[in-house]
């Protein structure tokens, strides 16, 4: 009996969100492994193995991996995966990319995005955008499952794994990666942030988005968006927070002029504290929200940002 | 090339399901019907192909109940050339689904199967990937851009850090995400001239594929409601409640 569970990571640093896995895969069986593919990877697979409750760290340190593209993580995952009885990864853009791959070929149903452990073999998860939670018993055997890591605690530091090298699959030779385009920012990510900013339509452009850095810059926050926003080109599709984009369960959601989606809601209503912001005292975002104030956000954000800034509160140290 | 589209009866996206008194799932009566809309995505970025001379035939594929056929046809309507319904009344599980299109696969030989990201009912995200491994096929899940080369298809990815461009190669799987087009309407012209195409039946039992369910369903609940909080009437009022909730320091 063990767990093993798929680390996200950069090549450089681990990801929150396998710590987090680690918590789910650990309710389910034990010990825990995790696996670190990746190129000059090693530094993430010793990160991974001061994870609390994990047993054995594997690395595959390869040029294959340096991407995570599905295609070869399949195969790789595959060489290793039958001594574990449950196959865990973030639902990540990556881990939801790869393991239904490999639930295929192990012909082993999927349970996505999981929520709560009920049992060791009965998971909550969302459907319907969050309008409904399913719990769901799965059959006897391999279960292959990814996790909504803001669902679960990362799991403490403090662990001494072995880290063992172990070698590549084969290139199934099926893609390759040819670029990317990815966001840049000194802000802490999305998913982790204990403050998120999030904005909506309702700011107007690209330019007026930029109203919200100076708060998010003061308050360490992430900045997010709905997908009004995203669509109408205001800011990157990574920003879009929702039933389709990340999942977030910061301390704080501020929402400013985000009118309140069903699917935008999906995405965030398991935030500690909602505040919103919105000029129409009929949006939606104020059914969810702790605290809502009516007022043009135009007005509201300088105002915001002043008292804050009177207050001294959010200042990093 | 020939490009297979499945396509998913949902919850219209702008409905608010409710939960069966008895938790035995969601109620779906007299509630309004709709293609997944990123399976919408899925065949406008089919018809684009073919209007670019990229693709040659369009095959749209369901799989549910006899009402699917009408999906079928807002796809056919779109711009599909013919129609698979693939008859089952009880919902089916997303790997069932794959091995479905899988056979079809293996009898249509498509060189692209272009299928939505995820269904906005059972919110799984599996389909498009179970059914590239069970193909053994490459796979660019969603796509953002989508262009076809010779032999490859070069797709701009939405993931979590930004966009990432990879090269597939084809056949392959393509599932899209929101940003890759925005769906036409069907022209009544094309929605009349839509009810002369072809749409064949088939079962999973021709397909020789076992589509009982492997997951019991223990309950299907509300989730955990918030309360709507407190309105305030101004950003100074707004940041005690903010302090006093202790998420401002």
């Amino acid at each position: 009996m063990s767990a093993l569970v798929i680390a996200e990571h950069d090549n450089k640093t681990l990801n929150e969100a396998t710590a987090r896995t680690v918590t789910a895969a650990a309710a389910i069986s034990a010990p825990v492994h995790v696996l670190v593919a990746g190129e000059n990877c090693a530094a993430v697979a010793d990160a991974a193995a001061k994870i609390a409750g994990v047993e054995k760290v594997l690395l595959a340190d390869n040029p294959l991996y340096a991407k995570q593209l599905a295609e070869t993580m399949e195969t790789l995952i595959l060489s290793i995966a039958a001594p574990y009885d449950a196959i865990l990864a973030p639902a990540t853009t990556s881990g939801k990319n790869y393991l239904p791959r490999v639930a295929a070929k192990l012909d082993v149903p999927q349970i996505s995005e999981i929520i709560a452990v009920i049992a060791p073999d009965t998971f909550e998860r969302p459907i319907f955008a969050g309008n409904a939670v399913e719990t769901l018993q799965v059959p006897a055997g391999k279960k292959i499952i990814t996790v909504r890591t803001t669902a679960f605690k990362p799991a403490a530091s403090g662990g001494g794994a072995a880290v063992e090298k172990i070698a590549a699959a084969a290139d199934p030779g099926l893609s390759s990666f040819v670029g990317e385009n990815l966001s840049k920012s000194e802000r802490p990510e999305l998913t982790s942030a204990k403050i998120v900013i999030s904005g909506g339509r309702g700011l107007g452009s690209a330019e007026n988005f930029h109203l919200l850095d100076k708060i998010a810059d003061r308050l360490g926050a992430a900045v997010g968006a709905s997908r009004a926003a995203v669509d109408a080109g205001y800011v990157p599709n990574d920003f879009q927070v929702g039933q389709t984009g990340k999942a977030v369960a910061p301390e704080l959601y501020l929402a400013i002029g985000i009118s309140g989606a069903i699917q935008h809601l999906a995405g965030m209503k398991d935030s500690r504290v909602i505040a919103a912001i919105n000029k129409d005292p009929e949006a939606p975002i104020f059914q969810v929200a702790d605290f809502g104030l009516v007022e043009d956000l135009f007005k509201a954000i300088p105002e915001l940002n002043d008292e804050l800034e009177k207050r001294g509160l959010g200042q990093k140290a | 090339m020939k490009v297979l589209v499945p396509v998913k009866r949902v919850v219209d996206f702008n409905v608010k399901v409710r939960v069966k008194a008895d938790q035995s799932g969601v109620n779906l009566a007299n509630v309004k019907m709709s293609m997944n809309p990123f399976d919408e995505i899925a065949v406008e970025a089919a018809v684009k192909l073919k209007e670019s001379g990229k693709a040659s035939e369009i095959v749209i594929v369901s799989i549910g109940p006899s009402q699917a056929q009408d999906t079928i046809r807002t796809a056919l309507a779109m711009g599909g050339d013919r129609g698979i319904l693939v008859k089952a009344d009880a919902p089916i599980e997303p790997l069932a689904v794959a091995k479905l299109l899988a056979a079809i696969c293996g009898e249509e030989k498509p060189g692209l199967v272009l299928c939505g990201k995820q269904a906005i009912d059972s919110d799984a995200n599996q389909t498009g990937q179970m059914l590239a491994a069970l193909l053994g096929w490459g796979q660019a899940t969603f796509a953002h851009s989508l262009e076809l080369g010779d032999g490859t298809a070069k797709v701009a990815r939405e993931i979590d850090g930004g966009l990432q461009t990879v090269a597939v190669k084809l056949p392959a799987v393509v599932t899209t995400d929101l940003r890759l087009n925005q769906p036409r309407y069907a022209s009544l012209p094309n929605i009349m001239k839509a009810k002369k195409k072809p749409i064949a039946e088939k079962t999973p039992a021709e397909l020789g594929v076992d589509i009982s369910p492997r997951f019991k369903v223990l309950k299907v609940a509300e989730p955990k409601t918030r309360a709507a909080g407190v309105k305030v009437k101004t950003v100074s009022e707004l940041v005690d409640k903010l302090v006093e909730a202790g998420v401002l320091k």
